[in-house]
């Protein structure tokens, strides 16, 4: 049996890159989490598109509705509490948000696939790494024994574990922490899915090994072609990764932008503000990081207004009342801000 | 079939060999290592092992026809070269007995606990995953049946189905119905421990990011919860399922002599000490032999049970 055939496309870095056909289309998603304290406006009116192939990082800190976002598309919002108030999510012509869950375990590990923050949590620790990988290939490929033993070999070996044969035996615990994530990458990508949502997977590794995974799911992007929403709080990581960037904060997205514009010409004074937290090699060595005053807004009352507006240099009374929503200001580049960072001035 | 994997996919940033470590130890063999370390365990197994073998090895020495034989001129005679252990209130050899009821009271034992595990599991394990309503309806009725003392419930479940179950043909043997009886009341009255052991194992367990994860590879429910979280549950399981094996053989030797147990003739250890009762200061030997037996078995399946629960501790480090 020839394995390669059916999971290893052909299509090379450029064809991909080339097609433009609208994979995902998200519109006006909201999640909320009813609890004992009140309600949870986790997400707000997300909305965002993602062509086939297409690399998208997805930026903000912790809490700002980046993981809740791709959680709901996924359909695991535990519900109760969880509640999808409003949107849409067109995966290939079919709404995510409106599938049974059959549908969507049907979907899920096969065509959308995730990868977890903490690859010290996110593995099964009774499990063996060989039949981890072999679930996947058992439920959505329907293989054998034999099939799916060698296909998971490949797969380890394809993330670059050296003597994958005997490893695959192994436990998680006798994996360090940049094996697992390399297995649970092997995981999800076991069906070759046309989607892979990387939930921060490099905050729990070493500088080092992030590095490492980086490269590995780049190259991995190029052979297999797929596209690649990629959430992370690092602006550091992004760079080399994502063709495009969404800047979220409080559960709204205040600016989206082809990668170069984020650090050339960021517009929103939160993206600008996060950039001017960043250590850079080029700025004098004693000056202190600029950190943004205030605390992000409590997701419990309702948003009104500009969720910024209470940290931002610019404010103006409007952005009080008045929530701006995403405007394009360049090509491909849009804001949601009242104002214009460059000048000062409202727009 | 190993070299399938094309040749541009090799050098991605490989980790060097030096950085693995020795072949891995499956969980099981990490159990054993501990085990064998427990020497009230080992001496646990060592006596099961043996008791298993006269109960089950003594068939070759006698015949359940022995073991049932009337002999109304050699009653109550104390043990001797013709009756090892002596004879009983009705001239029956005790030694052929404690053969036969001693499978009796394992089987009993073994298969009460595969009804226990059943019910408990089932129960504990969709309580624990499913949580809310369901919780609520399952545990407020494990609740019902443990607020109802067991032994009472034995004793009346025992009368009440005794009647209703005609002898039954089994591995060559004939059993008294109420063989079956006992062990389908001793398994739907112990449960609910176990249930509140699973439930409450599965209600931490659920929460682990690898359950999150198993959902993301499109695991369906069944599949999480047989496939995923049951294996994470699994020493409590198996340590309550060893303990209650002890205590099936308890409650059947409790019941059955306050005679509503395994009806006579076919003998269990329990049903031996019902009619030694009368005989406590003059034959000895009535009551000595079946009790020691189930005292050995109880003692030694306890041990096992606390060697398993040592072993199986996901904190224990040692190796």
């Amino acid at each position: 049996m020839d394995f390669e055939t059916h999971w290893i496309p052909t299509a090379g870095p450029f064809e991909t890159i080339m097609n433009n056909n609208l994979l995902l289309d998200v519109d006006n998603l909201s999640t909320r989490f009813h609890i004992a304290e009140g309600t949870v406006y986790a997400v707000n009116g997300v909305s965002f598109t993602l062509n086939e192939c297409e690399s998208l990082a997805v930026v903000g800190e912790s809490g700002c509705g980046k993981s809740v976002t791709m959680l709901s598309l996924m359909g695991l919002i535990p519900i109760p509490p969880g509640e999808i108030a409003s949107g849409q999510a067109h995966y290939r012509g079919r709404d995510l948000l409106k599938l049974s869950e059959n549908e969507l375990e049907h979907l899920r590990g096969k065509e959308i696939a995730m990868i977890f923050q903490d690859p010290m949590t996110a593995l099964n620790p009774v499990l063996s790494i060989e039949r981890q990988l072999r679930e996947p290939l058992r439920v959505h490929l329907g293989m054998d024994e034999n099939a799916s033993r060698n296909r998971a070999i490949e797969l380890l070996e394809l993330v670059g574990i050296p003597d994958a044969p005997s490893r695959i035996k192994a436990y998680p615990h006798q994996f360090s922490g940049g094996m697992r994530q390399r297995a649970m990458i092997a995981m999800a990508l076991s069906c070759t899915p046309t989607l892979l949502i990387a939930d921060e997977p490099t905050t729990a590794l070493d500088v080092t090994i992030q590095a490492q995974i980086t490269e590995l799911v780049k190259r991995l992007r190029d052979e297999l072609g797929m596209a690649i929403i990629w959430i992370t709080h690092d602006l550091g990581v992004v760079a080399g990764l994502a063709e495009r960037v969404l800047v979220m904060y409080s559960g709204f997205i205040v600016e989206e932008a082809p990668v170069e514009n984020i650090y050339e010409d960021p517009r929103h004074p939160y993206t600008q503000a996060l950039l001017a937290a960043l250590p850079r090699i080029d700025r004098r060595r004693h000056d202190r990081l600029k950190s943004i005053p205030g605390a992000p807004p409590n997701l419990l009352i309702e948003p009104k207004g500009c969720p910024f507006a209470a940290r931002c240099e610019l404010v103006i009374e409007r952005c009080r009342h008045e929530n701006p929503k995403l405007e394009l200001v360049a090509p491909r580049h849009s804001i949601a801000c009242w104002m214009d960072v460059n000048t000062g001035k409202p727009r | 079939m190993e070299e399938t994997v094309p040749p541009s996919s090799s050098p991605i940033a490989s980790l060097l060999p030096d950085e693995l470590e020795a072949p891995p130890l499956s969980l099981g063999q990490l159990t054993w290592r501990r085990f064998r370390r427990h020497k009230m365990a080992i001496f646990g197994v060592v006596t099961l092992v043996f008791m298993v073998f006269y109960a089950f090895g003594g068939m070759l020495f006698f015949s359940e026809a022995d073991a049932n034989h009337t002999e109304t001129g050699a009653r109550l005679q104390p043990p001797s070269a013709e009756h090892p252990f002596g004879t009983d209130t009705i001239g029956r050899d005790i030694l052929a007995r404690t053969i036969y009821g001693g499978q009796i009271s394992i089987m009993i034992g073994l298969t009460a606990m595969l009804v226990e595990l059943f019910i408990g599991v089932s129960i504990g394990s969709l309580a624990g995953f499913f949580g809310g309503k369901v919780d609520s309806f399952l545990m407020r009725f494990t609740e019902a049946v443990l607020v109802i003392p067991q032994i009472f419930l034995l004793l009346v479940m025992a009368k009440y189905f005794a009647q209703s179950i005609p002898n039954i043909e089994m591995l060559g043997r004939t059993f008294s119905g109420s063989v079956v009886v006992i062990i389908f009341v001793i398994g739907i009255t112990t449960w609910p421990y176990l249930a509140r052991i699973v439930r409450s194992s599965f209600l931490s367990m659920k929460e682990n990011d690898f359950v999150l994860a198993a959902r993301a590879t499109g695991a369906s429910t069944r599949d999480i919860i047989l496939r995923h979280i049951l294996p994470n549950s699994i020493a409590p399981i198996i340590v309550a399922g060893t303990l209650s094996v002890a205590a099936a053989i308890t409650l059947e030797a409790y019941i059955s002599f306050l005679g509503m147990g395994v009806r006579p003739p076919t003998a269990t250890w329990g049903n031996m000490l019902e009619g030694a009762y009368n005989y406590i200061d003059t034959a000895w030997w009535l009551w000595f032999f079946p009790g020691m037996l189930i005292a050995l078995i109880v003692l030694a399946i306890n041990f096992i049970g606390d060697g398993l629960r040592d072993a199986l501790d996901p904190h224990s480090r040692a190796v």
